[in-house]
């Protein structure tokens, strides 16, 4: 009984820090909502992405750390988006340090295609003779940057057109 | 608190209230650099391309070569940050546009003058012409056997409003001799291996074209500086031409007497074989031509490929088309592989080079998978292929119509 009129007072406290506290999480609440309203609405309004892509959107955004600089995933150099194997190494070294990788992965062509390149490069663009690496490049490009067979025109990238309703009046 | 601390204090915030926001943890958060929101909270980031939207595609950071995607090509004048880039080498540092100065001489100029900016403002006929610019290689990534450089799709295209004073009468004021054949351009950008020695590029025109009224020595494009990507402080504009004509960071002109050797007039760029080739053929540098006019070409920029629309709905579609000729004539759309062709709605050009508006709004009788294909016709009689035209070694002139997928479901 004494014990229960004692505790009386300290559950009116304890109600009224609970209020406050409910009070104080209310406004911070309205406070972070306010700036943040325009990425609210952007976050309802975005376009839905999977987990992996949203992996490989932010993966694209880092800053790649030491120990991510020569990274291999499911076979691809991560830092230059090329196809690795033990021939990289010469790729790296004799390709990469004048142009981007860019430069050769979005290109196709044959051994004697990939030869001109580097006859070219050579004549015109001041490239240095490729020494005992030439063979072992020539290797690494014939194998996986080869052509692909085409016809006349392809076909529209079925695969990667993003289906979306088109909003008409 | 140390900056450091203060930094990680603020990430941490920030990253709570992203999660916040987004519901959920981000994956690999802690790796985001201060200053950068997840992509789905900001479509600004910065991506490497000073001016530029990050909305281009980037086929090479080393030179920077980026393409606008079609749907982002709709408006009548393409805004700066969304004109293609197309260099060869890096871009020139700390530019001063008020201590920037043009030379022009050579073997067939009867003097050497050197003017900067404001001097050429106050002594020439200021002009603003609305131009068409496209690379010579657009469309490459379509030729089979493939063909080697940056794979541009449909997007090293774009039409500004180019402020400046025409070439000729700079020319003029210099003195041109009988002989002149070709000018060629010299610019401040530097060669990708860092040689001072070394020409990125250094390409021209005839005479004749130099000579154009359309042809100018531009500051401005849409009311604007230059981007820097685009040849601030100032450049060579010549539509109807290969875009490697008009000459960025510009510091010299010279007047030839011979059609210009400098880097990349020779060998096989920017060339054609002179006779048409079978696909994959080899072809000798001395059969190799100099591209000169641009083909008839168009470029469906509304809607984006992949539209889904309802039975029951219109399809508006628009666009825009360009030459080298005197002007488009018709533009016509087909949404059954080429059987039939519809004519668009086709707005008359400002200028000569000026790209010119289509419309047209397509009723569908059947559900299904479509393709919407244009095809320009211009005042010469050229139309537009539907399959490749001529192979060529180094994949240029790629003017085959454009394509976009559209469903249509049925629904009212």
């Amino acid at each position: 009984m004494e014990n229960n009129r004692n505790k009386a007072p300290i559950d009116n406290l304890s109600l009224l820090i609970k209020l406050i506290n409910i009070i104080v999480f209310l406004s911070v609440c309205v406070f972070i909502y306010l700036p943040m309203q325009p990425y609210i609405n952007a976050y309802l309004k975005r376009p839905t992405y999977s987990k992996e892509e949203l992996d490989s959107f932010t993966k694209k955004r880092m800053v790649f750390q030491e120990d991510d600089w020569d990274r291999v995933e499911h076979g691809i150099h991560v830092r230059t988006g090329m196809i690795y194997d033990a021939n990289f190494k010469y790729i790296e070294a004799k390709c990469l340090s004048c142009h981007s990788a860019k430069l050769i992965t979005q290109n196709r062509a044959d051994r004697n295609g990939w030869q001109q390149m580097i006859k070219w490069m050579r004549e015109t663009q001041g490239l240095q003779d490729l020494g005992e690496a030439e063979p072992f490049i020539l290797d690494y490009l014939t194998e996986h940057y080869a052509p692909k067979e085409l016809g006349r025109r392809p076909n529209l990238d079925i695969e990667n057109i993003e289906w979306y309703v088109l909003e008409l009046d | 608190m140390k900056k450091r601390e203060r930094r990680y204090f603020i990430k941490q915030s920030l990253l709570a209230s992203f999660s916040f926001v987004v519901g959920m943890n981000i994956v690999h958060g802690r790796n985001i650099p201060i200053g950068m929101r997840p992509i789905i909270l900001d479509e600004n980031e910065f991506n490497g391309l000073p001016g530029k939207s990050n909305l281009l595609t980037i086929l090479n950071d080393k030179p920077i070569n980026a393409e606008t995607p079609a749907h982002l090509l709709n408006d009548d004048l393409t805004p700066n940050e969304l004109f293609f880039v197309r260099n060869n080498g890096n871009p020139p540092i700390n530019i001063d546009k008020d201590n920037w100065f043009l030379t022009i001489e050579g073997e067939s100029a009867k003097s050497s003058k050197t003017y900067d900016i404001n001097t050429l403002k106050n002594k020439f006929e200021v002009v603003t012409y609305n131009l068409t610019l496209e690379c010579g290689g657009n469309g490459r990534s379509e030729f089979n056997p493939p063909a080697k450089g940056n794979q541009w799709t449909v997007g090293a295209v774009g039409c500004a409003a180019w402020t400046g004073v025409r070439l000729k009468d700079v020319l003029a004021d210099v003195g041109i001799k009988n002989d002149a054949v070709y000018i060629g351009y010299y610019g401040a950008d530097t060669h990708l291996s860092g040689d001072a020695s070394k020409e990125s590029i250094s390409r021209g025109v005839p005479i004749a074209k130099a000579m154009e009224d359309e042809s100018l020595i531009a500051w401005s494009m849409n009311g604007k500086d230059l981007p820097l990507l685009n040849g601030y402080p100032l450049r060579l504009v010549f539509g109807g031409y290969p875009a490697s004509c008009s000459g960025k960071w510009l510091e010299k002109i010279v007047i030839r007497n011979k059609v210009h050797d400098g880097q990349k007039m020779d060998g096989q760029s920017y060339r054609i074989p002179c006779e048409t080739v079978a696909p994959g053929s080899k072809v000798e540098d001395e059969d190799m031509c100099i591209i000169e006019n641009m083909p008839v070409k168009s470029l469906i920029t509304y809607p984006q490929s992949g539209a889904t629309i309802k039975l029951s709905q219109k399809l508006p579609i628009s666009g825009h088309a360009w030459t080298s000729a005197k002007e488009i004539v018709s533009v016509e759309y087909s949404i059954d592989f080429g059987m039939h062709w519809q004519k668009c709605l086709l707005n008359k050009a400002t200028n000569r080079y000026a790209w010119q508006r289509f419309n047209a709004e397509i009723n569908f009788q059947k559900s299904g998978y479509y393709e919407v294909w244009a095809r320009a016709t211009d005042s010469l009689g050229n139309t537009q292929p539907i399959i490749l035209p001529g192979w060529n070694p180094k994949g240029y002139l790629n003017n085959a119509c454009h394509r976009i997928a559209v469903k249509v479901v049925d629904g009212e």
